[in-house]
C-alpha cells in the first residue's frame, strides 16, 4: 500500500487529532497517549464527518446506579447521531455487527525509512509544502491502498 | 466534497423541515418598543417542567456551530454553505421552533409570532430564493391566530402554518378550528411540528430522560390524528391538509387499524362522521421522513411503507441543524426503487406545497 507522510508527531499532541485529505478521502489521525491511529473521515451510518466528533470514553453501566467510565480518549462519537467508534479499531459501539468504519495503518517512521521519491509523488499538498522531508526527524506516516 | 455529495444524488431535493434561529437582537426590528422591554424583563414564559436537556448543546449537529460564534441555525451564510449548496436543495421549509405559541402572556404570543413572521420574510427569504417560512401563530387562541394567517396569508413567501404537536387541547378542538378557516382560505397546509410543552409530555405523566421525551414523541402524533378525525375537522374543512413534522411514521398504520376497527363498533357515538378513519388519514395527512425509520430488515421497511399506503405523501426532511439530522444522500435506504425516492426526495413536497408562487407572483 501506498505511503502518505501526514504529519510529524509534535504537531499531534496526545489527545489531538488532524484530518488530512489523502486522494480525495478525507482521513483524521488521532494521537492517544503517544500512539497514532487513522480513521475515514465519513461515518457509515449517514456519513456524517466523523473525525470533527468528540472523543470521549465507554460509559457502561452494569446495573442502575454504578457505572463504568473506561477508555477515555479512546471513543469517537460522530457529531451528527452520535454513533460512537473504537479510534484504535474503527469497530463500533452501538451495534458492532452492523458497522464499522475504514480504518488505516499509522506508524511511525524515522525520515530515514522514507523513500523520498515516492512520498514526493503520492503525498497531498498540504503535508507536501508543509513539512518537507528530511532525514533527521521522525514523521507519521499512513498507510492507504 | 461538497459538489461531489451534490452529484452523487441522482434526484432534486426538497428539505421540509429547516430550523433557523434568531442571533441575539434578531425580533427587535419587529417588536414594538413595549414588547422588546417586556422581552428584556421577563424574556419567553411558558410551561415549566417539561423541557429536558437535548443531549447535545442546542440539540444541534457538533459541526453546526458557525465560525461566526452565532448560534447554530442562525447564520444564512453557514447553512448555505453546510446544507443548501452542500446538497443543492431545490427548495427548504423553515420551521423555526421559537415557542411562541406556547407563551403565557398571550398578547406577548401574539406580538412574538408577528415579529418571528416578519424576520423570516425579511432575513430569511428575501435573501435565499431557495428558503419558504411557516406562519408562526398564538395559535392557544384562535381569533388571534386566525388573524395573523390572514396578515401573512397572501403573502408567497409562506407556504405552510407551523403548529408544535404538543398542544393544551388535541387539535381537533374547535378551538382551533379559526385557524384551518383561515388556513384553507389560502391553501396553506397545516404543519404539525416534533415538541411542545403545555402538559405532561406522555400520555401518563412525566419522564425522568431526554430519551424518554424523544422516543415517546409519536404519542402527541397519534393524540392529533385521532383528535383531527373524530372531531370531524375534515367535513367540515374538506381542503385541509396536515403534515406531520419529525413525528416518524412507521407507528401510522398500526393506528389506522386500530381505529378503522374501533369506529366499525363505536360510530354511534360520532354519528357525523361520514368516512372511515383510514380515508381520511390517508387523503388528509402528509408527513416528513425525518427522523428516517431504521427497522433491522430490508423487508420490514418494504411492509412498512406497504402498510401505509402513503408513498405520494412521504417528504423528505434534514431537520437541519439538530442532531438527528438525516443526509439527503444517505438517509433513504438504497434498495427504494427510483420513482418512489424522487417522490419522497422532492415530487411530493413540489405538489403540496406552492413553492413557485413567491416567483409568478413577482
Amino acid at each position: 500500500m501506498p505511503k502518505y507522510v501526514v504529519a510529524t508527531p509534535d504537531e499531534i499532541q496526545p489527545g489531538e487529532r488532524k484530518i488530512v485529505e489523502i486522494g480525495g478521502r478525507s482521513i483524521g489521525i488521532f494521537n492517544i497517549d503517544g500512539e497514532f491511529f487513522a480513521i475515514r473521515n465519513s461515518c457509515p451510518h449517514q456519513g456524517g464527518p466523523l473525525c470533527k466528533g468528540i472523543v470521549t470514553g465507554f460509559l457502561e453501566s452494569p446495573t442502575p446506579g454504578t457505572y463504568h467510565y473506561t477508555r477515555k480518549g479512546e471513543i469517537l462519537r460522530c457529531p451528527w447521531h452520535s454513533w460512537e467508534f473504537d479510534i484504535k479499531t474503527g469497530q463500533s459501539w452501538w451495534s458492532p455487527d452492523q458497522r464499522r468504519v475504514r480504518k488505516y495503518e499509522v506508524q511511525v517512521e524515522s525520515g530515514e525509512d522514507i523513500d523520498a521519491s515516492n512520498a514526493e509523488r503520492k503525498k497531498g499538498p498540504y503535508v507536501a509544502d508543509t513539512f518537507p522531508v528530511t532525514v533527521e526527524q521522525q514523521y507519521v506516516v499512513i498507510e492507504v491502498d | 466534497m461538497e459538489n461531489t455529495i451534490a452529484k452523487r444524488l441522482k434526484y432534486p431535493v426538497i428539505d421540509c423541515d429547516i430550523h433557523n434561529s434568531v442571533p441575539p437582537g434578531g425580533l427587535s426590528p419587529y417588536l414594538s418598543q413595549r414588547w422588546q422591554d417586556h422581552h428584556k424583563t421577563f424574556g419567553l414564559r411558558g410551561q415549566i417542567g417539561g423541557y429536558y436537556p437535548r443531549a447535545l448543546l442546542n440539540a444541534a449537529r457538533h459541526d453546526a456551530w458557525p465560525p461566526s460564534g452565532l448560534s447554530p441555525g442562525a447564520d444564512l451564510g453557514f447553512m448555505q454553505e453546510q446544507l443548501l449548496n452542500a446538497w443543492d436543495i431545490e427548495y427548504g421549509v423553515l420551521n423555526p421552533l421559537i415557542p411562541v405559541g406556547e407563551q403565557l402572556n398571550l398578547e406577548y404570543s401574539d406580538a412574538l409570532a408577528s415579529a418571528v413572521n416578519d424576520w423570516q420574510v425579511a432575513d430569511w427569504v428575501e435573501p435565499e430564493p431557495r428558503l419558504r417560512a411557516s406562519i408562526v401563530l398564538p395559535y392557544e387562541n384562535g381569533d388571534l391566530a386566525a388573524a395573523e394567517v390572514h396578515r401573512c396569508g397572501p403573502n408567497p413567501a409562506f407556504v405552510q402554518i407551523l403548529l408544535l404537536a404538543r398542544t393544551r387541547e388535541p387539535l381537533g378542538n374547535r378551538k382551533y378550528w379559526k385557524i384551518y378557516e383561515a388556513a384553507v382560505e389560502y391553501d396553506l397546509p397545516i404543519g404539525i411540528h416534533f415538541g411542545g410543552n403545555q402538559g405532561p409530555i406522555t400520555g401518563a405523566g412525566w419522564p425522568s430522560y431526554y430519551i424518554e421525551d424523544h422516543g415517546g414523541m409519536p404519542q402527541a402524533f397519534h393524540t392529533q390524528v385521532i383528535s383531527y378525525v373524530c372531531e370531524g375537522v375534515f367535513d367540515h374543512f374538506p381542503t385541509l391538509k396536515v403534515v406531520l413534522i419529525e413525528g416518524g411514521f412507521a407507528w401510522l398504520p398500526p393506528l389506522i387499524w386500530r381505529l378503522d376497527a374501533t369506529w366499525e363498533k363505536l360510530r354511534v357515538e360520532i354519528p357525523d362522521l361520514k368516512r372511515k378513519p383510514s380515508e381520511y388519514i390517508r387523503d388528509h395527512f402528509w408527513l416528513s421522513t425525518q427522523p428516517m425509520e431504521e427497522p433491522p430488515k430490508r423487508e420490514y421497511f418494504e411492509q412498512m411503507l406497504e402498510q401505509m399506503d402513503m408513498n405520494d405523501k412521504l417528504m423528505f426532511a434534514t431537520d437541519y441543524p439538530h442532531w438527528d439530522f438525516d443526509a439527503p444522500d444517505r438517509a433513504l435506504p438504497s434498495f427504494l426503487a427510483p420513482e418512489l425516492r424522487k417522490k419522497i426526495l422532492s415530487d411530493n413536497a413540489r405538489n403540496l406545497y406552492a413553492f413557485e408562487k413567491l416567483i409568478t407572483d413577482n
